[in-house]
């Protein structure tokens, strides 16, 4: 697997566990002895007397600096030369305070040593073997968890047949014929009724329209987002919206409605002409690029109001994903481009091989040292997979739960069942209630306990799982038949990129400290 | 603290720590190991530490060692009867405690041995309670 650009520190392992089982026993006899006699010449004390073992982390280095990812706080701290030594010496033995000053002695003072022991202790970033860090609580989020974000199916109609669709695809839950093919105005008012109830104390909404083709039912679409702000201004609250589409119904009027509505549009395109005609084609087989380029060049003309992206479905058709982007950033004018391998089971000709990740892996990379230099530069640069890892690293997000689906993000299916997201909706399997009869709780908590971190064997040795926490649900569906199972097959991937990422972090915290605020908001 | 904190997080665990008070982090983490050590008279034997789980000493400062529910504290796990030597309300349910005796149990002979030769042993397991069937023996 490729990992270009920076190495990790030599040597400086990970290590999962402070204990084994049997030692933790045993060593509670060596902590009951006598302590060593001291060696401190400063006469500080150790704080433990036990035998020291390396914590759960990730070191990784940028810019020369070496810095910890602790694992589960998520925390970075940056090390310096005497912190750093007495990991590495931790590293080939476990050793007690007093040893690790003995053996630093001739480079660190021992109140040097000693004082790092403590912080590195109180960090948890090493432990007293036989004393394992307290486990993380087993919590699951409090009943009546507000909901941020509701994805509304508007349509389950498209008028383009892209071969890979999960919708429609081989790989697909729903039977098209299952439900209505579009939403009625009345479902879509219930919808808004049970996002403002659901939001709790939230007082900002965000509402998603989402299809199928969401502006063929354009139609609902201008009513719901009235009624929505009329309900909004009622409950005192506020709503965003958003839809996606894949750019082919776009006119002048709509235009001008998205953007006088302030509604954030995400474009679906995969590409260059050769790269969409191949994939996103209407059902005659017929490629739309020529058909969305002028629409999208009027959209991203017209509509200012809001920054403009594209959403790239990869497949093992298209992994030029430097090529990809610089043509819809530069050459169309997108404001951030995202990445998405597409989900599939690994049986599809479009799905991506071992080799297909790895290249794409390269290529992601790549655009991540481009993101490295434009934020030293206090420039904008549209990857927006490594922006949104960058955030979550900034903010020290751990994870319980991979994604908000069934949580704080719900998906609404066209006849007003609720599912665990869009991609679920319409799945009686993934069902978690209605609009009209609302959650229904003890559903919405099984799925919760089966779901949560500490429920995924697989997880809990991983360094990456404050941010991964397994991945998405509908992946591990479709490719192993079951949403609890983490996508093991995208693990190695999954560490790859979380280090690249934790680099570029560190990188511009060295260098350019001051563009990390942005990620405050 | 010589160690910077970079991320949020970071600086939200330097300010918690620094809220602790005085009691130094180890104490706080591993509770009194200090005033533990001078509590025991007399040089402990070099090799005390090997023969204690097997012997089953208790330990000068008695930590409740992590038994799985409904396990046996009669014998050690692995021999599981009761006082009256029946086997029924054991290990309930036997999920759980195949699951537990593995990852937390100090009674090593039943599990295979994941660190050196059945690493994968749990790869098909994510979660004991629903899929303990996928635990498959292993024959040496």
């Amino acid at each position: 697997m490729s990992n270009a650009g920076i190495t990790s520190p030599g040597g400086l392992s990970v290590s999962a566990a402070t204990a084994t089982p049997v030692a933790a026993a045993a060593t509670e006899a060596a902590n009951g002895a006598p302590a060593p006699a001291p060696l401190l010449s400063s006469g500080a004390a150790p704080a433990a007397s036990g035998l020291l073992t390396p914590g759960e982390f990730h070191a990784f280095q940028a810019d020369g600096a070496t810095f910890l990812y602790l694992v589960p706080s998520a925390a970075i701290f940056r090390m310096d030369d005497a912190s750093l030594a007495v990991l590495r010496a931790l590293e080939t033995a476990n050793r007690t305070p007093a040893e690790l000053v003995q053996r630093l002695g001739d480079r660190f003072p021992a109140e040097e040593v000693t004082n790092r022991i403590d912080e590195l202790l109180g960090l948890r970033a090493i432990g007293l073997l036989g004393k394992p860090a307290p486990a993380p609580p087993d919590m699951l989020p409090p009943k009546g968890f507000p909901l941020t974000t509701m994805v509304l199916n508007v349509t389950s109609k498209c008028n383009l047949a892209c071969t890979y669709c999960y919708e429609y695809g081989d790989d697909r839950i729903v039977e098209a014929d299952s439900k209505p093919r579009y939403m009625d105005l009345e479902t879509a008012r219930e919808s808004v009724d049970f996002m403002f109830e659901q939001g709790g104390s939230n007082r900002l909404v965000h509402l998603t329209f989402f299809g199928g083709e969401t502006l063929l039912n354009f139609k609902l679409l201008k009513s719901t987002t009235a009624y929505a702000r009329q309900r909004a201004r009622a409950v005192g609250k506020e709503v965003d919206f958003s839809l996606t589409t894949n750019a082919t119904l776009l006119k002048p009027e709509i235009v001008d409605w998205l953007a006088e509505n302030r509604v954030g549009v995400t474009v679906s395109i995969d590409g260059p002409r050769e790269v969409q005609d191949g994939l996103r084609v209407f059902s005659n087989g017929m490629g739309s690029y020529d058909i969305i380029l002028p629409k999208i060049k009027d959209l991203l003309a017209r509509h200012r109001t809001r920054p403009i992206g594209a959403r790239v479905t990869l497949t093992s058709q298209n992994l030029d994903v430097k090529h990809i982007f610089r043509h819809l950033t530069e050459e169309i004018g997108f404001w951030e481009v995202g990445f998405a391998p597409v989900t599939s089971s690994s049986c599809r000709d479009f799905s991506i091989s071992d080799a297909g990740y790895d290249k794409m892996l390269g290529q992601f990379e790549e655009l991540a040292h481009d993101f490295l230099e434009h934020a030293c530069a206090d420039r904008h640069h549209g990857f927006s997979n490594v922006k949104d890892t960058l955030e979550e690293i900034h903010k020290g997000v751990s994870k319980a739960y991979p994604c908000g689906a069934g949580l704080g993000l719900m998906g609404v299916a066209t006849d007003g069942d609720v599912a665990l997201c869009h991609r679920f909706a319409g799945s009686d399997e993934h069902k978690i209630g209605s609009v009209s009869e609302g959650v229904d709780v003890d559903v919405q908590y099984d799925y919760l306990k089966k779901h949560h971190i500490n429920s995924k064997t697989d997880c809990r040795t991983c360094w990456a799982r404050p941010i991964c926490a397994g991945g998405c649900y509908h992946e591990a569906h479709t490719r192993y038949g079951t949403t609890a199972t983490p996508n093991l097959h995208f693990c190695e991937w999954v560490r790859s990129w979380t280090d690249t990422c934790l680099r570029v972090y560190g990188a511009i915290s060295e260098r350019n400290p001051a563009f990390l605020a942005r990620f405050d908001a | 603290m010589a160690l910077k904190p970079i991320n949020r997080k970071a600086d939200r665990m330097v300010t918690y720590l620094a809220n602790q008070g005085d009691v130094p982090p180890a104490e706080q983490m591993a509770g009194p190991v200090g005033p533990a050590a001078g509590a025991v008279e007399g040089g402990a034997d070099e090799n005390a530490e090997d023969v204690v789980a097997l012997g089953g000493r208790l330990p000068e400062v008695p930590e409740i060692p992590h038994i799985p529910l409904g396990c046996s504290l009669v014998f050690a796990p692995g021999w599981e009867v009761d006082e009256a030597g029946g086997t029924a309300g054991l290990c309930q349910p036997v999920e759980r405690d195949l699951f537990d005796c593995h990852l937390a149990c100090f009674w090593p002979a039943h599990v295979p041995d994941q660190l050196n030769h059945s690493p994968d042993w749990t790869g098909k397991c994510a979660a004991a309670q629903n899929d303990w069937r996928k635990l498959e023996m292993i024959f040496p």
